[in-house]
């Protein structure tokens, strides 16, 4: 589904951010991009949807280059792609509804998207989608009335609406609580099944990384040091990637299951506002 | 304990600059030209003597405004003003819009954004008495240069004040809707003007407030409206019609003030 031949990033500044990153994603696979501030994580994402311009290499989707597309055809490839934020990135004076729907801005002409008249199936898929993250009733707020969690998942939805077959996921919990960026992390493994995406999660907890993952990508100043099962995250790898430190205790143990108390988990998700 | 005493107990805020000789040398500089600068005044006390005079015969006519001899030029004078007031401060505000979406660093490419700059830099650059004896000049005497003058002062404080909010945008917001494959017009839309909304409204109502009152400023120099009537009062000695001049002037400033600020509150 996604291929990176050579991926390398140089920043004006001088950064090498990224030195020839080579990555394969199949279609259905959820990726961990882990690795310590600044190893150059969100510039790789970034790089993938041209929202950062690539120094050399090339992104592969479904076959199709990326790296030379521009102008309307860059558009196009880019509503292929959804992308999730840190900080959400919602339109805070925009409703719910709008900021889902503005997943299909690259569908729409302007004057549909300007009268807010997205055709019907674009409405109800929204719906859809909101009811499946769990915001049903949330539909005419407004996003700045919402908490973490809820605008997080909102900003799933407006992923989801652009029917895309690749999923850039930027440090999806580094603002939210444990509980919550548990429940966000589940959310998306489950969307990404359903709808077999292409994922990559950049993320920061290593140990939240093994438990909602198939496979662990480590970065280190822009060069890729490991790749495999999350299993596979020794102490020794772990060193190879951040750095020395004492790694015992950070690395999930296997009586440490997520699914333990799904009941309770499952609840709570219900009575969230 | 005795550790502690080893402390300083005194701690003073360091000069904003150091060195004592330059910092007071900058203090005695300022004194010293103020001091120059008031002595360099020459004042004409037997003028000034004058002019309190008729200063106090304008006073008086304060008290005896006279809102009938001359109601009809008023009533003309106002209606051109408001006119004036009201259209320059649309257009202008229309056309600020895409002056300010191309003067932002963050939206527009270099060579459109250096020509915004520059427009806006040179419509801020003249007071709108330069600009109206300009256009008096050009279109002849009358509200229409008044037109222009306002809606071109509109266009630089709007676009001016636009662009800076322009490039305060949470840039988060804009980027996520680029990456959903939005085009450029449904990066404003979506990405840009939520955010800069509000803001621009209240500027506008403020502009629309400013607006009035230097309508009656560029009537004073042939740009037609109030201000043209109020000088024609005033040549004539009709300090009386000049008093109702002003008080319907200030009435209509604070019915603006007030009604704006309203607005402003109401939208937020
Ligand atoms: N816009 C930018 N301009 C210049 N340098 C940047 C920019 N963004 C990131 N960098 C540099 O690139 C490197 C990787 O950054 P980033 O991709 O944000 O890392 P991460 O997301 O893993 O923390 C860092 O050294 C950072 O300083
Ligand atoms: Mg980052």
């Amino acid at each position: 589904m996604l291929r990176l031949q050579g991926l390398t990033k140089r920043y004006p500044t001088g950064d090498l951010a990224l030195n020839g990153v080579d990555l394969e994603v199949p279609a259905g696979q959820v990726v961990g991009l882990i690795g310590p501030s600044g190893a150059g994580k969100s510039t790789l994402i970034r790089c993938i949807n041209r929202l950062v311009e690539p120094t050399a290499g090339s992104v592969f989707l479904k076959d199709e280059e990326l790296t030379r597309l521009r102008g309307a055809a860059l558009r196009r490839s880019r509503r292929r792609m959804g992308m999730i934020f840190q900080e959400y990135a919602l339109v805070e004076r925009l409703t719910v509804m709008e900021n889902v729907l503005s997943g299909r801005l690259g569908y729409v002409g302007f004057w549909r998207s300007y009268l807010r008249r997205f055709p019907p199936a674009d409405i109800a898929r929204a719906f859809g989608t909101l009811d499946r993250v769990g915001l049903r009733e949330f539909v005419d707020k407004r996003a700045d009335a919402l908490s973490g969690g809820q605008r997080q998942r909102v900003g799933i939805a407006r992923a989801l609406q652009q029917e895309p077959d690749l999923l850039l996921v930027d440090e999806p919990t580094a603002s939210l609580d444990p509980k919550t960026s548990r429940q966000i992390m589940r959310l998306l493994r489950e969307v990404c099944a359903e709808r077999s995406l292409a994922t990559i999660i950049n993320i920061h907890d290593v140990a939240l990384a093994q438990m909602f993952v198939q496979r662990i990508v480590g970065l280190r100043q822009g060069v890729v040091v490991y790749d495999g099962a999350p299993e596979g995250l020794t102490p020794e790898v772990l060193t190879r990637i951040y750095g020395e430190e004492d790694w015992t205790r950070s690395i999930r143990r296997d009586d440490d299951d997520e699914a333990s108390p799904p009941v309770i988990e499952e609840a709570c998700l219900e009575g969230l506002t | 304990m005795s550790e502690a005493a080893a402390y300083p107990s005194t701690w003073r805020r360091p000069p904003a600059i150091e060195r004592p000789l330059l910092r007071w040398g900058l203090v005695a500089g300022a004194v010293l030209y103020l001091v120059l600068a008031v002595g360099s005044l020459e004042v004409n006390w037997l003028r000034v003597y004058e002019g309190l005079e008729r200063g106090w015969r304008f006073v008086a006519g304060f008290l005896h405004p006279n809102f009938t001899d001359r109601w009809e030029d008023i009533a003309i004078g106002m209606q051109e003003s408001l006119t004036m007031t009201v259209t320059s401060t649309a257009v202008g505000i229309l056309l600020s819009i895409p002056v300010g979406i191309g003067a932002a660093r963050n939206l527009a490419p270099a060579p459109v954004y250096y020509v915004c700059r520059a427009f806006i830099a040179v419509a801020r650059s003249f007071q709108e008495i330069i600009v109206a004896i300009l256009f008096v000049a050009m279109v002849g005497f009358g509200p229409f240069a008044g037109f222009l003058t306002l809606s071109f002062a509109t266009i630089g404080f709007m676009g001016k004040l636009l662009a800076e909010d322009i490039e305060d945008i949470d840039e988060a917001q804009a980027e996520a809707i680029r990456a959903t494959g939005a085009s450029w017009l449904q990066l404003i839309n979506y990405g840009i003007q939520p955010q800069v909304m509000p803001r621009l409204i209240g500027l506008s109502l403020y502009r629309l407030d400013i607006n009035f009152r230097e309508s009656a400023v560029v009537g004073i120099v042939g740009a037609g409206g109030i201000g043209a009537t109020l000088n024609t009062a005033l040549d004539r000695y009709e300090y009386d019609s000049a008093a109702a001049i002003l008080i319907l002037i200030i009435v209509i400033v604070m019915i603006a003030e007030y009604s704006s600020s309203y607005l402003r509150k109401f939208l937020q």
